[in-house]
């Protein structure tokens, strides 16, 4: 079975074919590449004699972590805990709540373009401001405290969820799907038998690794008065009492840990 | 009952999938559609209860022309028309049971069926079905712990328990080994037969469908080529619907076939 193309190959190596297919621009896009990696990390200044200072700082805190003061000061860290697990519950089932029907809405199979593109701006719009940055605008409008932090954590979540959601929507097998819709199912029963059952696990992953997050989350916003335990973290920073950061700090690492065994457990129930 | 009239469908990348089909499938009988991958089969039974949308033509079941209900009037005009279909298409992390269940859909309503809280008249049916399938003692299995042939019973129950006039078969044996594809076929003939139920198998497979069902019609390119008996199908008419190959194999396998289940 000899002939000349075959003839042509024989012998010849064979490479996979390069991604970016000029030669030319292939070198020059790796050459340039790593030119500006070498001048970014040059930028960088290192001030030798400020590390060597600090260093006995970061010795005391991590020190502090050693003799961890739960005592003098556990009303604060006990109102602030409280306060940041009902800030975390609060917003975690609203945001939750609120995120399935955007995330319906997000996902291009089974949403019209309008909604689509809507839900989508929504995402969007969540996604690209920052909590921090929420937080500082909505203690602004309504003051220091919880609330700010409860509406920071929300919507925060629905940006998360919505379009983790619909990703996973969007990835579903069509045909379980088609079958639900053949036998003259109405939308929502469509939804509910067709999509959710494929969703569900993802779904529930998510929204416990998001608590997990709110729950992280909701130290940072005390420090811009959103409330929470961030506000007691950040007064004991001021006040140099390492022993009670140190303390809020182990709290905070041990129910983060908590809720990561939580979810594994819940999450391979729902598998 | 079932007429199809000029029915066509092109899809958006101007592939012509279905040319102006006529057909006409009379109450209680059973057809088997084959033709090469491509051909427009799926296509066709897709266009039939409007999964995939015709280009133009008429679908008439029963005198109602399918092709230009509403939603809600085609909700009601689907409950008609079963489904049975390639990878048997069950909901995998649902019971057996909901998704034999989920076959009722079109008739009750959206908070029955949330709450799973089934008339009891669709529960007993349910579980009619299951153990004429001989799956009874699976209800409560999720559809993924199941076997290839089991899953395709169940699948047989949700289109059986819609109560249609029409079932709509999409190769319901390209993923089944060759014993359970015949036990799958004569399940699904002979639960046709006992309710005087009309079907349309897309099958790929010429010689089972040569040992089942009374028609074939064959399609090739959207056209159909042939219409008539299993016995009709000579060498010359499968290359016509196939294209050239040695066809006295695949005849003489039915022979073989039959022997066989003779024995059996």
């Amino acid at each position: 079975m000899s002939h000349p193309e075959l003839d042509d190959l024989l012998g010849k190596g064979w490479r996979k074919p390069a991604f970016v297919k000029n030669a030319l621009l292939r070198w020059t896009l790796i050459v340039g590449f790593i030119a500006y990696l070498i001048a970014a990390y040059m930028t960088i200044e290192v001030d030798w004699g400020r590390v060597y200072e600090g260093l006995d700082r970061g010795w005391a805190f991590v020190l502090a972590f050693t003799s961890p003061d739960f005592i003098s000061r556990w009303s604060d860290i006990w109102s602030g805990l409280m306060e940041s697990i009902v800030m975390t519950v609060a917003a975690s089932v609203v945001g939750i709540l609120i995120s399935i029907p955007i995330g319906l809405g997000a996902a291009r199979n089974i949403a019209p373009l309008p909604v689509y593109v809507i839900c989508r701006g929504i995402v969007a719009i969540s996604r690209a401001l920052q909590e921090i940055i929420v937080a500082i605008l909505l203690v602004a409008i309504f003051g220091f405290g919880p609330l700010a932090g409860f509406l920071t954590l929300s919507f925060a979540t629905i940006g998360f969820l919505s379009k983790l959601l619909a990703e996973d929507i969007e990835a579903m097998d069509k045909v379980q799907a088609e079958a639900i819709r053949a036998s003259g199912a109405r939308w929502t029963q469509w939804v509910n038998y067709g999509v959710q059952p494929q969703v569900m696990p993802r779904l529930v992953g998510l929204s416990m690794y998001r608590i997990d997050i709110n729950f992280r989350e909701s130290a940072i916003l005390g420090l811009v008065g959103a409330g929470g335990i961030g506000a007691t973290l950040n007064t004991a920073f001021d006040r140099y009492e390492y022993d009670t950061a140190a303390a809020i700090l182990i709290l905070i690492i041990g129910i983060v840990m908590a809720l990561e065994y939580l979810s594994g457990i819940i999450r391979a129930r729902v598998q | 009952m079932l007429r199809l009239q000029k029915l066509t469908k092109t899809y958006k990348t101007g592939d012509q999938a279905l040319k102006a089909i006529d057909l006409d499938v009379p109450k209680g009988q059973v057809l088997a559609l084959i033709g090469p991958s491509g051909a427009g089969k799926s296509t066709m039974i897709r266009c039939i209860n409007r999964l995939v949308e015709p280009t133009s033509g008429e679908v008439l079941l029963d005198g109602v022309d399918l092709v230009k209900l509403g939603s809600g009037a085609l909700r009601k005009a689907r409950r008609e028309m079963g489904m049975i279909f390639q990878e048997y298409a069950l909901v995998e992390r649902l019971t057996v049971m909901e998704n034999v269940l989920s076959g009722r859909l079109g008739y009750v309503g959206f908070w029955r069926s949330f709450l799973r809280r089934y008339p009891q008249s669709d529960v007993d049916e349910a579980f009619r079905l299951l153990d004429r399938v001989g799956l009874l003692h699976m209800a409560d299995k999720r559809a993924d712990e199941l076997s290839g042939g089991q899953r395709q019973r169940v699948g047989i129950c949700r289109a059986l328990i819609q109560n249609p006039k029409l079932l709509l078969v999409d190769e319901p044996t390209a993923s089944l080994d060759p014993k359970t594809s015949r036990q799958i076929m004569r399940l699904i003939t002979e639960l046709c037969q006992e309710r005087g139920l009309a079907a349309i198998i897309n099958i790929h497979d010429v010689a089972l469908a040569q040992m089942f069902v009374p028609r074939v019609v064959g399609l090739r390119f959207g056209e159909i080529v042939f219409d008539g008996l299993p016995s009709g199908l000579t060498p010359d008419k499968l290359t016509e619907i196939y294209g050239e190959e040695d066809w006295e194999a695949t005849i003489e396998k039915v022979d073989d076939d039959e022997e066989i289940e003779a024995a059996e």
